[in-house]
Order: structure tokens, then sequence, then C-alpha cells
């Protein structure tokens, strides 16, 4: 018998900054361990939380957006054993580390490279700037579990996005944790919500929620025209994600583009 | 607001000061009896026809083809061929000159098409001759600069065609809409099936003859013409790799929706209710000028128009006095009068929906304001018109109205001003009128659209990205941003080295 009987953790969902259980107080079991199956009252939730959020991330400057992103990067760093455990490998966590760095170092180029002033044929000053669409649905691909996750979460996030992701129906545990570094690395409350559960159950209700600006179907399988089908009712933007990409044109995705005209004179 | 407290001056005008008639000559163009579909450059003899008629007076003009499904067929195999027997793999610079011929000959004829754009859509002449030639022209030259420099636009991420654009456009500025939609896909190595609207698709039969002068090869643009049917048919075409559509919300969630799960590109440039709001410190005069041109442009048949005023209350009154006194002088009547201001509604099931939507606006207790004018007896009409005492509720102030009916709404605060203007569905334009340099740039940032017009409103430039917000669709045309959606790219899967 062992000296001490270790606590083990419950699996919850990441709500508004907090650690909820499901409100259906359902689980399923996943990678051996009871984990919360969240509803479709939790994704209404989690929407919301992020709606809430959003303008205040957004508002952050982009020096402060790309410092609290790193901050996750350093989060995940003091805990790559545990990542490590719950994905392929070390592996797996450093690279899913690196690709953190390589988006919060965007946070503050992107209106450089994205937008731009317009030479518009008359007495006008005209600039394009790239803004937040929004509020982002995220569905989480299986595979690679934490770098899988982190690739498509840091796109809509570094762009002032708020994000309500689906974790993978099997591997969830490193979302989870993921959870766990991003609640402590400054990332406003409700900026990023993980749900855990049945995505076959969550995605429809995200697809069709019109507060959702855009939705990722990177993890959507077989639904994905359906999904899209739903995405219409409020013009979503649709982002067919890939599970291993890193580019800033990921970023622009989630992004719209606004142009200021004012006339120039005396 | 000593200035707003004077009485405004009466000129005294002694003798009759009504206008002469200046009817712009119609002489100037040709219009067939009958006309086909243009497609791989020969023209194919629709099996139905439907007939085109002037708005201003209902005079028919021409028997039009109504495209069936096999027409939109044909259509696309001849896009299909064109692209792959050497549009997508000539060199851009030499599709470059092909599109900088277009613009030389559309400057050429400008007048031609001016005339046959007022005469089938009912805008007035000196808006098509000053505002959609000039910048139809304008949008070809600018992308043909473009097509041998893509790779400039998009470093690293060796762009390529997308293949077959289907291309379906309004009716609000046919011309223009067709060139906003041809040139970006013609420059980045796409050929084109464009459905022009119903009611106005003669300017686009037109512009074939113009593909005829410039040499362009057969097949790289073809222009079918029908009713939304046509336009389904070309939606659902399997051979189609990306659709381009601008028009309704509503069409464009059905686009969608079709759409979905195929994995065609797709770019929406949909309706709009925009907020035009004006500050107690704005230049007024000029204020009034933008009010006015943001809602009576073209009828305000304008996806961007500027629908709903927004006031800030110790202005209120003097504001809406001014409006009202600009408002008698604009000139109703024939789009092809060189004085005239307000032309012809595009249709009569247009005319219908402005009249539903005025009629519910005084039902739910707005206050109608029309200046006095006479509209002609024949055609289709509809008086400027102005609606104060309007809750934010009231379908005026929600729904896209595409007529020439403002609602006017108040506000305190600049905070109030983006509440207001943030909430609907829609986020394609916005104005601001101010003259503190800071609250522009605050306002600009809060407001939820693609376009912020501040202290000037309806501004369009080829280099400018325009495109909406929200439910006023995705994807931007104009500028180097308008490039994207008729490209593909190989940086997909690209790792950032």
């Amino acid at each position: 018998m062992a000296e001490r009987l270790p606590v083990k953790k419950t699996y919850k969902l990441f709500i508004g900054g907090s650690f909820p259980r499901s409100e259906s107080g359902r689980t399923y079991d996943a990678e051996g361990q009871n984990v919360a199956r969240a509803s479709r009252k939790d994704v209404r939730d989690a929407v919301r939380a992020a709606r809430a959020a959003q303008p205040g991330w957004a508002a952050a400057t982009a020096y402060n957006r790309g410092q609290v992103l790193y901050r996750l990067a350093e989060m995940v760093e003091a805990r790559v054993g545990e990542f490590a455990e719950l994905c392929t490998g070390r592996d797996e966590v450093e690279r899913s580390i690196d690709r953190v760095v390589w988006y919060a170092g965007w946070a503050d180029k992107l209106p450089q490279v994205l937008g731009g002033s317009n030479p518009v044929a008359g007495p006008y000053f005209n600039f394009t700037v790239p803004e937040p669409t929004g509020v982002v649905a995220v569905l989480a691909p299986d595979e690679p579990p934490l770098l899988g996750l982190v690739t498509r979460l840091l796109p809509p996030l570094v762009g002032g996005n708020a994000v309500v992701a689906v974790a993978s129906e099997t591997r969830p545990l490193a979302a989870i944790e993921l959870a766990e570094a991003l609640a402590t690395s400054d990332v406003p409350g409700g900026v990023v919500n993980l749900l855990t559960g049945h995505p076959a159950e969550l995605a429809p209700v995200l697809a069709s929620h019109m507060d959702v600006n855009a939705i990722d179907l990177c993890g959507a399988d077989g639904d994905a025209p359906e999904l899209e089908r739903l995405a219409a009712d409020n013009v979503k933007r649709i982002v067919r994600g890939q599970a291993d990409a890193q580019s800033p044109w990921e970023i622009a995705s989630f992004l719209e583009l606004k142009t200021v005209w004012h006339p120039m004179g005396q | 607001m000593a200035e707003l407290d004077k009485p405004q001056r009466e000129v005294e005008v002694p003798g009759d000061w009504t206008y002469a008639s200046a009817p712009e000559s119609r002489d100037i163009v040709e219009i067939a009896d009958r006309y086909g579909h243009f497609v791989g450059g020969e023209w194919l003899e629709p099996t139905e026809t439907y007939e085109t008629i002037a708005p201003r007076d209902e005079e028919p003009l021409a028997a039009v083809g109504q495209a069936t499904a096999a027409d939109v067929g044909r259509a696309v195999a001849a896009a299909r061929t064109a692209y792959a027997d050497g549009w997508s793999s000539l060199p851009g610079s030499e599709r470059a000159k092909y599109l900088f011929r277009i613009a030389r000959i559309l400057q050429e004829r400008s007048r031609e098409f001016a005339v046959l754009e007022s005469l089938n859509g009912g805008k007035p002449i000196k808006e098509s001759r000053d505002v959609d030639l000039p910048l139809a022209a304008a949008h070809f030259f600018y992308y043909a600069g473009w097509a041998d420099k893509l790779e400039y636009a998009f470093p690293n991420r060796r762009p390529r065609p997308v293949g077959v654009a289907g291309q379906i456009i309004p009716w609000n500025f046919p011309l223009l809409m067709l060139a906003w939609k041809v040139a970006p896909a013609l420059a980045c190595g796409n050929t084109v099936v464009l459905k022009p609207a119903e009611t106005t698709p003669l300017t686009a039969l037109l512009f074939c003859d113009v593909l005829r002068q410039a040499e362009l090869p057969d097949g790289v643009v073809n222009i079918i013409t029908g009713d939304g049917r046509t336009g389904a048919a070309l939606v659902e075409s399997e051979d189609v790799d990306k659709i381009a559509f601008t028009g309704s919300t509503e069409v464009g969630k059905e686009i969608q929706r079709r759409l979905a799960g195929t994995g065609k590109k797709l770019t929406l440039e949909l309706g709009g209710k925009a907020a035009n709001i004006v500050f107690d410190d704005a230049a007024l005069d000029q204020a009034v000028e933008g009010i006015v041109n943001g809602i009576y442009f073209n009828q305000g048949h304008v996806c961007c128009a500027g629908s709903r005023l927004f006031v800030q209350e110790s202005i209120y009154e003097p504001l809406v006095a001014k409006l009202e006194r600009r408002l008698t002088t604009l000139r109703v009547g024939d789009p092809l009068d060189k004085n005239t201001d307000v032309g012809a509604i595009n249709s009569a099931a247009q005319l219908e929906r402005i009249r539903e939507l005025v009629a519910s606006g005084e039902e739910e207790g707005a206050e109608i304001y029309q200046p006095p004018c006479v509209l002609p007896e024949k055609g289709y009409w509809f008086a400027p018109t102005v609606f104060t005492n309007v809750a934010q509720s009231y379908r005026i102030a929600q729904e896209e109205i595409f007529g020439p009916v403002l609602s006017v709404l108040t506000f305190r605060t600049p905070e109030e001003a983006v509440e207001k203007a943030n909430n609907t569905p829609y986020g394609l334009s916005a104005g601001v009128w101010t003259e503190k340099g800071s609250r522009i740039l605050w306002m600009a940032h809060r407001l939820r659209a693609g376009v912020v017009w501040a202290n000037t409103f309806n501004r369009f430039d080829p280099s400018s990205p325009f495109g909406g917000y929200k439910e006023s669709g995705f994807g931007r045309e104009g500028g180097l941003h308008g490039l994207e959606p008729y490209l593909t790219f190989e940086d997909s899967e690209t790792f950032g080295g």
C-alpha cells in the first residue's frame, strides 16, 4: 500500500475563467477518466462569456496581447512533463510551445502586414486595418491532441477574438490541461472557453448560434457539410483549418478588414 | 451654436427659375430587339426570353434570354475550356494588356454605356456618367496592373488562379458591379461566367462588344442573362470553382447553404443598414450634403446607403430643418435629364417593397416628410422620404429598404451612438460627421462595419477594399485585398519555416 493516496483531478469545463461541471451533470469516459460532458446550455453559456470578454481582449494593446500569449507559452513550458503524458510526448509539447511563441509575436505586426493605406483617386486619406471578427467557434482535431488544439486556438486569439473550443472527444485531457495553463497566464476569463463532451452534440449548436461570427471546422469530420449549412444562418465565416499549420494567413481567416476614408483639405 | 440660431437666409429670386429640360440623347446607343447569351465568344440563341424595360416609363427595350440550366452548363464549359486552353497559363503581363484594353475601350465608349445604364436601370445620367462609368473603367485599369504582380501582393504564397468563377451581380450598379467582379477575376487568371441582374442586363450585353474589340480570347468571359433560376443553376453548377455574389442577405444565405460541403470558394457582398452619425460639432451644411448623398444617391438603391441617420440631440431640430429644406431642391425625374438628382425606381417589385416598408413606418408611428414634387405618371417613382420620430424597433430602422427613404434617430453620447449604430445584424458601412479628429478615430474604431466614411459618404475607389462585417457578407472587393478571393495559395500547409 502506498504511503499516501494521491489527490485526483476532476476534469471539468472551462467557461468564463472558471472551471464548472456541465450544468447537465453529465460526464463521459475518455482516456480512463470521467470527463465533463457539456450540454447545449453550456455552449450558450460559453458563447455568452466569450462575447462579454471579447471587447476587452480586442481593446488590449497589441503589445499586451503578445505578452499575455507569451506568458501562456511560459505556463506550458513549466508543465512540460504533465503535458507530455497527455499527448504524443515531449516533442509535441515543445512544438506547441514554440507555436504559441511564434503567434504571440504576430500580435503587434498584423496591421502592418495585412492592412495599409490605399492610394484613392481623390483628396482623401484612406486606410485599411484588420480587426477581430468577434466570437470564434473552434472544433479541435483529435490528433495531435495538444498541438492540434494550440494550432487552431492561437490564430483567432492573437487577432483579438474570443474563442469557444470543443476539445477532441477521444483525447480531451490535453485540452483541460491547457485550460489550466490559460487560467494562470493572464488571458482574461472568457477569452478562451473549452468544452469537453460529444462534438456531434455541441458542434451544431455552435454552428447555428447567432452570436458566433466564425467557425473553424478542423475537427468536424463528416458533419462538416451540415455544420456549414447551419453556419449560413448568420453568414458565419467558415474556416476549414489544418491540424498542423502555422502562418499569418491562418490569423487572417478570423479577421475583418475595415477601410476608413477621410477628406484631406485645409 | 450661435450659427444655428440665426434665421436661414432665403434668397429672393426674381422670375421663373425652373430648369429647362436637358435630356441626354439616346441616339448614341443602339439596342437590338433581341439578345442571346454570350458563350464562348458567340451568341447563343436563347430558348426562352423575357422583356427588359426602361423603368422611367416602362418602355420595352429588348427581349433577353432566360438562361436554362443547360445554357448555364454550356457557359461553364466554355469558361472551363478557355481556362484550360491558355488563359490560366498566359503570362500575367499579357493578361494585363487585355485588361488595360478593356479599361481604355470603356473610357472611349463611356457616354454610350452611361446612357444605356440610365435607360435600363433608371439612375440619373449624371451619376452613370460621372460615377459608374469612370469607376468601372478605373477598376479594369487598376486590376490590369496587378495581373503580373501577384507574387508581390502575396509574398511566399505562390498565388494561382482558382479556375472558373461564377459571378452574380445586382441591378443597382450593373456595369460597375460587373467591373468589380470581372476585373480581379481575370487579373488573377480565372475565367468567368457572369449573370447580370434580371432587370438590368443591357450594359453587360453591350460589354460583350467591348470584349470583342479588346480581342479577349473566346470563353474567358461568358455572360448569361435570366432571373434567380439562372443564378441558382450557376451556383449549383459542379464545374464552377468559385462563386461571387452581390445582392440581398436573404439570397446570400441561401447561396452559402447550397455551397455547404462543396469546398468551393465563396464571397458575399450583401445588404446593409448603415448608420450615418452626426455630432453637434459637425460642419452641418457639409453633413446635410453627405446625408443627402448617403441616402438619395442612386435612389437609395445602394447596399451601403446611409439609411439610418443618427443626430446628436442638441442639433436635432436645426439639422432636420436643413435637411428637409435641402430635399425641396432635389430634382426627381427623367434619368436621362442631366439636371436630374433622383431617377426612377428600378422595378415594379422594388417600388412595391419600398411602399410596403414606408407604409409600415407610418403605421408604427413615425412621422413622414416628402418634399413637394411631381412624379411622372408612367414608370416607377418614389419621392425622397424622411422619417422622424423613429424608434429603433421599427421595421424602417431595422430592414434594408433599398430606396430613397431615410430614418432619423437621435443620440446623446458617443457611446450611445456606437451602441445604436452597431445594433443591427448588418455591418457594411457607416458614416461619422464631427470636426474632432480624436472622436473620428474613436468612432471609426468601434463601428462594426467594413467601410467607415468620416466627414464624407459613398466614396468608392478601385484601390479601396469594400465589403461587410457580420451579415453584410465576407470577402473584400477592391484593392489588394480584392485579389484574394480569386486566388488559391500553396501555403495552406506551411509551417512558417
